[in-house]
């Protein structure tokens, strides 16, 4: 019985075992084999950094968590829901997975506080004062409250994508996927929405960030996995994972990534 | 205009050559700033000495604005008298002689109605209401039968208010069908997919004319006997599905030219499909093909005068079957240039309308 209601399930105690659980699981682009034999566990509060060469598959893994992109093969679970082809679970899965964009697709039709409100009031069905107070209160939080009459074209890069973080945050979700969150940014602009995820992380957020940010990833992560040609090839502790790599690959490209 | 600290040394502070600036400064850059195109322009002011005097003369100065048929017959100028002379036939057609103030008052509603869509903080689901309430309300003033209002029956339907109804229930309708259509055409549904494009591809197959003729031939000989349905409907139906395709490739097109991030931000929200095209796509969407939207629409209107052929007396026949008239035989001209000042006065507007909503939907970037 995983048909436990939304709310009874947030306020009980966390069921142990994984929050998501990926196992056995395959991916194809017609013929390319995008992701192989992905096995994955993650713990609540884990905060995992993924990094690897493009194309290597690093960003289809955590779009195939929110469903995103389909998988072929294998099983993914997210905080107890199996990802079918059921809108229904899809949607439930959604609701508890925020997910930040490379290119922030903030919707640029509203203002920043509408596209705040905009999931509470019509996902969550919370009464519109109330999902207003909490988007002002995230805004507060990323620093950026003073914004929010405005439009998505009117700010900076780097307040367009701590809008996105505030926006997924306003669904209180249970896990945050970062797909890439700093590579469409000017330099100056990275260290701001940065310090905004490590705050994140010292709240307890359960974190998957696609990132090339190693010092992010050496100061948050749990666990740093390393992904090529569609594989996790290594996954270790920070400490590990950047001074001893096991594999050639993986020190081929820290090598390549820490000049 | 004195300057109170001393003019900086640089040269910023210089003024253009005078040959640069003013009328004389614009004409010789624009206009005389080469041999040919000093031709050109000497060639151009002589052909509109030679047109626009003569015009204005004939349509300001020598015309007559009101006056008998047989005070025109000894003037050179403009006989715009045919205009006021015949303005109830061409205004309400064959609607009966006295009761002018129900095609008034049903223009006037619809005006209002208009007016009152016009603003986008009334674009709520009250119009939604208001618009087949509108309809009604004209009908029941038009066709009459109640309230001690005798019944005209719809053949006797003609001149403004039938093209305006023909017009605007058009577009209001066409534009709403169209959006289904083109979602229609973007469904993964193979079956609803495969209606859409069927539909959309034949109604684009043929001339408005065609589906004008089979609505109003070919489509009785379906009917079981008996069973009628009245013609100006028939009509407007078929200006509604002709129409409708057409905004339907428009729209879709829209709906191409969305990044596919703003479908994967509203999925990952967790919002519904019918929820994110309502609230994130078709917002965006719409507002980027305003432009061929309203061209559609324009056109549209215009098309409306094409309901002659199927017998159908629209302002456009109505003036027309003034001009038979032996008295007022020969002053086409006037005739055809009041009718189109009026479709230009229909379509300014609509085109002034759509960029002012590109302007009010403008945010930035």
């Amino acid at each position: 019985m995983n048909e436990t209601p939304m709310d009874a399930s947030r306020n009980t105690p966390r069921p142990v075992g994984p929050i998501i659980e990926i196992a056995d699981m395959h991916k194809w682009y017609g013929d390319f084999h995008v992701l192989q034999e992905i096995n994955l566990q993650v713990q609540a509060g884990e905060r995992i950094v993924i990094c690897g060469p493009s194309g290597s598959g690093k960003s289809t893994l955590i779009r195939c968590i929110n469903r995103l992109e389909e998988h072929q093969r294998g099983r993914i679970l997210v905080d107890g829901i199996e990802l079918t082809n059921d809108i229904k679970n899809i949607e439930k899965i959604r609701m508890e997975v925020g997910m930040v964009f490379q290119h922030f697709n903030l919707f640029p039709h509203l203002t920043i506080l509408e596209n705040l409100t905009l999931g509470p009031i019509w996902v969550r069905k919370t009464p519109k004062k109330e999902a207003e107070e909490t988007a002002m209160m995230f805004l507060e939080k990323v620093h950026i409250a003073e914004q929010a009459k405005k439009f998505p074209g009117q700010l900076s890069g780097g307040q367009q994508q701590r809008v996105a973080i505030a926006r997924s945050l306003c669904m209180k979700p249970k896990v945050m996927l970062f797909d890439e969150p700093t590579s469409a940014l000017d330099p100056e602009m990275v260290k701001e929405v940065l310090d905004v995820m490590i705050n994140l992380a010292e709240e307890g957020m359960t974190m998957l960030v696609v990132t090339h940010e190693m010092g992010f990833a050496k100061s948050v992560a749990h666990r740093v996995m390393f992904m090529d040609f569609g594989q996790i090839v290594e996954e270790n502790n920070p400490h590990d994972f950047f001074e001893n790599p096991s594999h050639e690959r993986t020190r081929l490209f820290l090598s390549q990534i820490l000049n | 205009m004195t300057r109170p600290t001393p003019a900086p040394q640089h040269t910023g502070d210089m003024k253009p050559p005078v040959s640069e600036v003013g009328v004389l400064g614009w004409m010789r850059k624009n206009l005389f700033n080469t041999w040919y195109n000093s031709l050109l322009t000497v060639l151009i002011l002589f052909g509109l000495w030679q047109v626009v005097p003569p015009l204005v003369r004939w349509a300001f100065i020598d015309s007559l604005w009101n006056s008998s048929s047989e005070a025109c017959r000894d003037i050179d100028g403009a006989c715009w008298s045919i205009i006021p002379a015949n303005i109830k036939f061409i205004l309400f057609g064959f609607f009966p002689e006295g009761q002018d103030w129900r095609p008034i008052t049903a223009i006037i509603l619809l005006l209002a109605l208009v007016y009152y869509s016009k603003d986008r903080r009334h674009w709520t689901r009250t119009l939604a209401v208001l618009w087949p309430i509108g309809l009604a309300v004209m009908a029941t003033l038009m066709y009459g039968g109640v309230f001690g209002m005798p019944i005209v029956e719809t053949a006797q339907w003609s001149g403004l208010p039938l093209t305006l109804m023909l017009a605007l229930f058009g577009m209001v309708a066409a534009y709403p069908l169209g959006v289904i259509l083109a979602l229609g055409r973007r469904s993964r549904m193979p079956a609803i997919k495969a209606l859409c494009v069927v539909y959309i591809e034949l109604i684009r197959g043929v001339p408005l004319i065609s589906v004008l003729f089979m609505s109003s031939v070919m489509f009785p000989l379906f009917l079981p006997e008996g069973v009628t349905i009245d013609k100006i409907l028939r009509a407007q139906v078929a200006i509604i599905l002709f129409t409708a395709a057409y905004i339907a490739e428009v729209v879709r097109g829209g709906l191409q030219a969305m990044a596919r991030g703003q479908y994967e931000a509203a999925d990952s929200l967790g919002l519904k499909y019918g929820q994110a095209m309502r609230l994130i796509i078709l917002p965006q969407a719409l507002k980027i093909v305003i432009p061929p939207s309203m061209g559609i629409l324009i056109s549209a209107f215009k098309d409306t005068s094409l309901v002659v052929i199927i017998a159908l007396y629209d302002i456009l026949k109505t003036t027309q079957v003034s001009l038979s008239n032996p008295k007022w035989m020969g002053y086409s001209t006037e005739a055809y240039i009041f009718l189109a000042v009026f479709y230009f006065l229909c379509c300014f507007a609509m085109s002034s309308f759509s960029r002012k909503l590109e302007r009010d939907l403008h945010t930035g970037r």
